[in-house]
């Protein structure tokens, strides 16, 4: 009886074991697949070869080129800028906007909601066509020519992109708030606007958190709006605006990534790893609050 | 009751009043309205206003199915339309391929416990596109694969490279929720595991892979970048073509090109609509 | 502050949501300062969109709500001085308790308090000093049992907890009224029992008004001075708990209050009613004569069980279920039950008597003997619309010896004119014993929702609400539950009609 008990749980833990083996490798074999490319840039960051596949010696001189280097330096100050000035606004706008659907009638919000939806299924490169399109039009018919393409038009067609994800990330969270806080924050004498700060923005703020990440992630990626709105201003001056996404494309279409731009990818990843581990620390972090000293006052 | 009456008219008077004057919290939502209506709507019916036109000598529009008889009469635009049709559909086969059995051991906990791995998954993401492309092709090319010689294949790659962590995420966020005793009660009915999995576990993920599908499909057909990087201009897909026609200033035809796409899109929507009900779309759950 | 003044008081106040529904129905009621009032009733009966708008949450529609004889029904709930205990507690999470309780204080502004700065007087509005604030809000955490506990996260606290926390974090704005709304229905029962006496003992410490909503009709019996019984948006009684619960004046507050037999009698005397098959003596009551037919109350505890032949009606103990203290037993008398209990131990299939004190009878109007539709129509095929559905009826009836013709014409015999009825405004009235209910939904005229069920002796008596809001009252020996759907039919002889106007503005020429 023992025997068997022991001969069929021996059994059930290799199964086990090799399930989970056979799992793991299966994840990490695709795993690496996928970090082949930024690996091996990464590599070939620490030496100074023109081209990727050719090792010429180890150094650190790619970053110190990477610093030198004005234009990409110039474009990597635009695209933080950008991506923080478009997030906070699409932020704002897409909290209010969801607050304000969220309490209205059911066949507005509905409407408003189909809306919403349409930039986040759309083609980027149609939103960027059409906001160009419109763009010029307004340029031709109303403006009479003067040109509009700046940093203006450009930030509209980050905002476009960022604001419906905005809404649909802090849409859930008021839809799992307890209605009653709002009338609890009247009931002991707020006004409306008071309960809003008080209880409902707090309440959705983990909503808003993610909404703003997520816009900065869309802006920092983004290639195809910025390339077609965009116009001269910020660091770049007289000049088109050019981001990290827009000065890479240009480079790569000539030949390959340039060397210094092997550095880049290697500090974007590190703060990328960092971001990640923040994330990952908050999302297990237990609710702990700080004892507040406050007895005795 | 004369007098109840009347009170209840001046009531609903005072009331009223009320409400029109004081703030409401639905008043918000006005910036977020007049912004779509501005930036999203306008610049649709722009669109539909250039797809159904031409421009004249003197730079007038004037109603016209030209842009039409064009782009259909055009064997290379619909050439350019079936080669995206057909690489966006085996992109999102590749991607589910590979994405389906990675999320479904992530979200296994005999295998997997802990986010972090997931968090890999989706890491990339995060490093700029444009870079990734780049690097994707530099490192093709420095194994032989080069993209003037194979289009397709450093294409295909490329895409899959990009939009495989778009198809493990909401397949991941599916499987996670998979009704564990559902899967129990399959078992307990006598079914073996592959009966498990084509009866339970595979009905209970379709509306994840359907976000993943449809995550997938679309933005490859119109995907730019990525097919100009890495066929080294040698393969075109509908988003390039569509670019191309505006980079030539055949405002018409683009924007049909644009409408052609717009309808895909919306198709493709309100066919998918009916798996996911009142889901977020799933790019809102990266974070 | 004498005990006797109004504090709030209601007058015809109604509310009708934005679909239609009428929800609060001519409500009037004055609340006495320091007092601990109740409105009690099933849910969707009203009671707490009553209090929602004491609170400012909703506006009434139309009607009064005073408070101090002051007209507060338009104000909004951050002008009123009252607070609400909600029914899940409503605690800002991202709060602790200190700062949930605190909450109010830090937005109050007193005029008073700064009059006497820098000697010249001036009124100004000005916030509560921290001090102050700590005082008020340690005190009001004392008075909930929470002292040492304000720096812990509302989160990590239990049920029983954050409800205190929630009343703390309301009586700690010295309200005129304390606004409960079901404040104990998401504890468990011995938590429940034990905040009951709390509540209690709070509101006499406090001294404040308490006015609280349940559905729980002990929670009701235990706690409050005065219990105000709500049914589908209208007043029943108004009353002590003792009051309610030996007199209530109709079935539906006997049936919700506490346990009871229900029974139809007949007056046969001024002090004797006929029910259960036999004749009883009752107490002499206003308002009832000879004949009249009348509901009778006897709560179980008032039946006595004596031997065989020494009581007022015989019958056979039909069960029992032993209840710690005493036995409950069911009586067959006849057709009909009797609850009741003893502390003896008597078995099943014993003959028994039964016989009630005189006093222990409660007697009460007939609530309705018929269903009555006074908007209904005859349509073009001669059938009544109740609601917006068609039943079959025979309108002969509205002209006596009339006939029809092939083309659905009503024909006198004797004048021969012909008579169209098509949209003619008629009341319907079908008798609550003809209304036939099913679960098949296919078989009859309509289908609607068992919104109350009440066990009448022998029979129930349900009332079915259709998806038009039409109410049929029907007896039946069927057992449903509440919410259950069924099927509504009605034998088309059983259907009388009346018209609303003369037959001969129906004439045909």
């Amino acid at each position: 009886m023992t025997q068997n008990l022991t001969q069929n749980e021996r059994k059930i833990r290799k199964n086990a074991i090799l399930r989970k083996t056979i799992g793991q490798c299966v994840i990490w074999l695709v795993l690496i697949a996928m970090y082949i490319p930024i690996m091996v840039l990464i590599a070939y960051s620490f030496t100074r070869a023109a081209n990727i596949g050719t090792w010429t010696g180890f150094t650190f001189l790619l970053y110190a080129d990477l610093f030198n280097d004005a234009e990409i330096m110039v474009a990597l100050g635009n695209t933080v800028l950008i991506a923080l000035i478009s997030s906070a606004l699409s932020t704002v706008l897409g909290t209010c906007g969801a607050i304000g659907a969220f309490y209205s009638k059911r066949r507005s919000r509905e409407v408003l909601e189909s809306v919403n939806q349409i930039p986040v299924v759309n083609a980027e490169i149609v939103i960027a066509l059409s906001l160009t399109v419109m763009f010029v039009f307004f340029q031709s018919y109303i403006l009479g020519g003067s040109n509009v393409f700046s940093f203006w038009t450009l930030l509209i067609g980050h905002m476009v992109l960022q604001v419906p994800f905005v809404y649909l990330s802090v849409k859930p969270k008021l839809q799992q708030m307890d209605p009653a806080l709002y009338e609890a924050a009247l009931d002991l004498g707020c006004n409306q606007t008071q309960a809003l700060w008080k209880a409902t923005i707090p309440e959705i703020m983990p909503g808003v958190a993610s909404g703003f990440l997520l816009s900065i992630t869309l802006s920092l990626d983004d290639f195809i709006v910025t390339a077609f709105t965009r116009g001269a201003g910020l660091l770049s001056g007289d000049k088109s605006i050019e981001t990290l996404s827009t000065l890479v494309q240009a480079k790569i279409k000539k030949g390959p990534i340039p060397p210094e731009m092997r550095a880049l990818t290697t500090l974007i990843f590190l703060t990328v790893l960092a971001v990640a581990i923040l994330v990952t620390i908050y999302r297990n972090r237990t609710v702990k609050k700080t004892r507040k000293g406050r007895k005795g006052a | 009751m004369p007098s109840t009456e009347s009170k209840r008219r001046s009531g609903s008077g005072w009331a009223q009043f009320r409400r029109i004057v004081s703030f409401k919290r639905k008043h918000l939502c006005i910036p977020y309205i007049l912004f779509l209506a501005l930036f999203v709507i306008i610049p649709i019916i722009i669109i539909l206003v250039y797809a159904f036109t031409r421009t004249t000598e003197t730079g007038q529009l004037e109603f016209s199915f030209d842009a039409l008889k064009e782009f259909f009469s055009s064997t290379t635009k619909l050439n350019v339309l079936l080669v995206s049709l057909f690489i966006g559909l085996v992109n999102t086969l590749l991607c589910l391929l590979i994405g389906y059995p990675i999320a479904y051991l992530l979200a296994d906990k005999r295998v997997n416990k802990n986010y972090v791995m997931v968090m890999l998954f989706i890491m990339p993401m995060w490093i700029n596109f444009v870079l990734r492309t780049g690097a994707t092709r530099d490192v093709l090319y420095m194994m032989g694969i080069k993209g003037g010689q194979h289009p397709y294949l450093a294409t295909l790659i490329g895409l899959l490279y990009n939009y495989l962590p778009f198809t493990i995420l909401p397949l991941y966020t599916t499987m996670i929720k998979l009704d564990k005793s559902q899967i129990e009660a399959a078992k307990d009915l006598g079914c073996n595991p592959a009966q498990t999995f084509v009866h339970s576990i595979l009905p209970q993920t379709v509306p994840g892979i359907v976000s993943a599908a449809e995550m997938v499909f679309m933005p490859t057909m119109s995907s730019y970048v990525i097919s100009d990087t890495l066929s080294e201009g040698k393969l075109t897909l509908f988003g390039n073509s569509i670019a191309s026609s505006f980079n030539n200033s055949l405002w018409n035809d683009g924007s049909f090109m644009a409408l052609v796409m717009l309808v895909l899109i919306f198709l493709t929507m309100f066919i998918t609509n009916r798996f996911h009900k009142d889901e977020t779309q799933e790019r809102g759950r990266l974070w | 502050m004498d005990e006797k003044t109004t504090i709030i008081s209601l007058s015809h106040v109604c509310k009708v949501f934005e679909d239609g529904v009428t929800v609060v129905d001519d409500f009037n009621l004055d609340v006495k300062e320091g007092e601990f009032i109740t409105i009690l009733g099933p849910s969707g009966c009203g009671k707490t969109t009553t209090l929602r708008m004491i609170a400012g949450f909703e506006l009434p529609s139309s009607g009064q709500i005073l408070l101090n004889g002051e007209d507060i029904s338009l104000l909004p709930p951050y002008k009123r001085p009252v607070n609400t205990v909600f029914q899940h507690y409503a605690l800002f999470p991202h709060l602790d308790v200190y700062d949930n309780v605190a909450f109010g204080l830090k937005l109050k502004r007193i005029p008073v308090e700064v009059t006497d700065r820098k000697g010249n007087k001036k009124i100004k509005m000005k916030r509560l000093s921290a001090k102050v604030i700590d005082e008020k809000v340690l005190r009001a955490l004392q008075v909930v049992d929470l002292d040492e506990m304000e720096d812990r996260d509302v989160s990590t606290l239990s049920g029983g907890q954050q409800q205190r926390v929630a009343i703390a974090r309301a009586i700690v704005n010295e309200p005129k009224v304390l606004l409960l709304d079901e404040p104990l229905s998401a504890l468990d029962h011995k938590m429940r029992k034990d905040m009951q006496v709390e509540l209690k003992e709070m509101h006499q410490k406090l001294g404040i008004t308490f006015f609280y909503v349940t559905h729980d009709q002990e929670e009701a019996l235990t706690m409050s001075d005065r219990i105000v019984v709500m049914k589908r948006g209208v007043i029943q009684q108004v009353g002590t708990p003792e009051n309610i619960y030996n007199e209530p004046i109709n079935a539906f507050v006997a049936d919700f209050i506490g346990e009871s037999n229900i029974y139809n009698g007949t007056m046969t005397a001024p002090n004797r009613v006929r029910f259960i098959g036999s004749v009883w003596k009752c107490p002499v009551e206003e308002g009832f004569t000879t004949n009249d037919i009348v509901d009778i109350v006897i709560r179980p505890e008032d039946v006595e069980l004596r031997a065989k032949g020494e009581g007022i009606a015989d019958g056979v103990i039909a069960s029992k279920i032993f209840k710690g203290v005493h036995y409950e037993y069911i009586v067959k008398v006849g057709k009909n039950e009797v609850l009741c209990r003893d502390t003896r131990n008597h078995e099943v299939g014993k003959e028994v008597a039964i016989a009630v004190d005189p006093e222990n009878i409660q007697l009460m109007h007939k609530e309705l003997t018929v269903n009555e539709y006074g908007d209904a129509i005859i349509d073009n095929a001669n059938r009544v619309i109740i609601g917006e559905d068609p039943f079959e009826c025979d309108v002969t009836q509205l002209l006596k010896g009339s006939t029809l013709d092939e083309e659905g014409y009503l024909v006198d015999p004797n004048s021969k004119k012909r008579y169209d009825l098509k949209n003619a405004a008629v009341v319907a009235e079908v008798g609550l014993d003809k209304i036939a209910l099913s679960d098949d939904l296919g078989s009859g005229q309509t289908q609607g929702t068992i919104i109350s069920a009440v066990w009448i002796g022998d029979h129930w008596q349900y009332i079915v609400r259709t998806d038009d809001d039409e109410d049929f009252v029907v007896n039946s020996p069927y057992t449903w539950n509440e919410n259950d759907l069924v099927s509504v039919s009605i034998a088309k002889e059983d259907i009388v009609l009346r018209l609303k106007k003369g037959i001969e503005d129906y004439a045909v020429d």
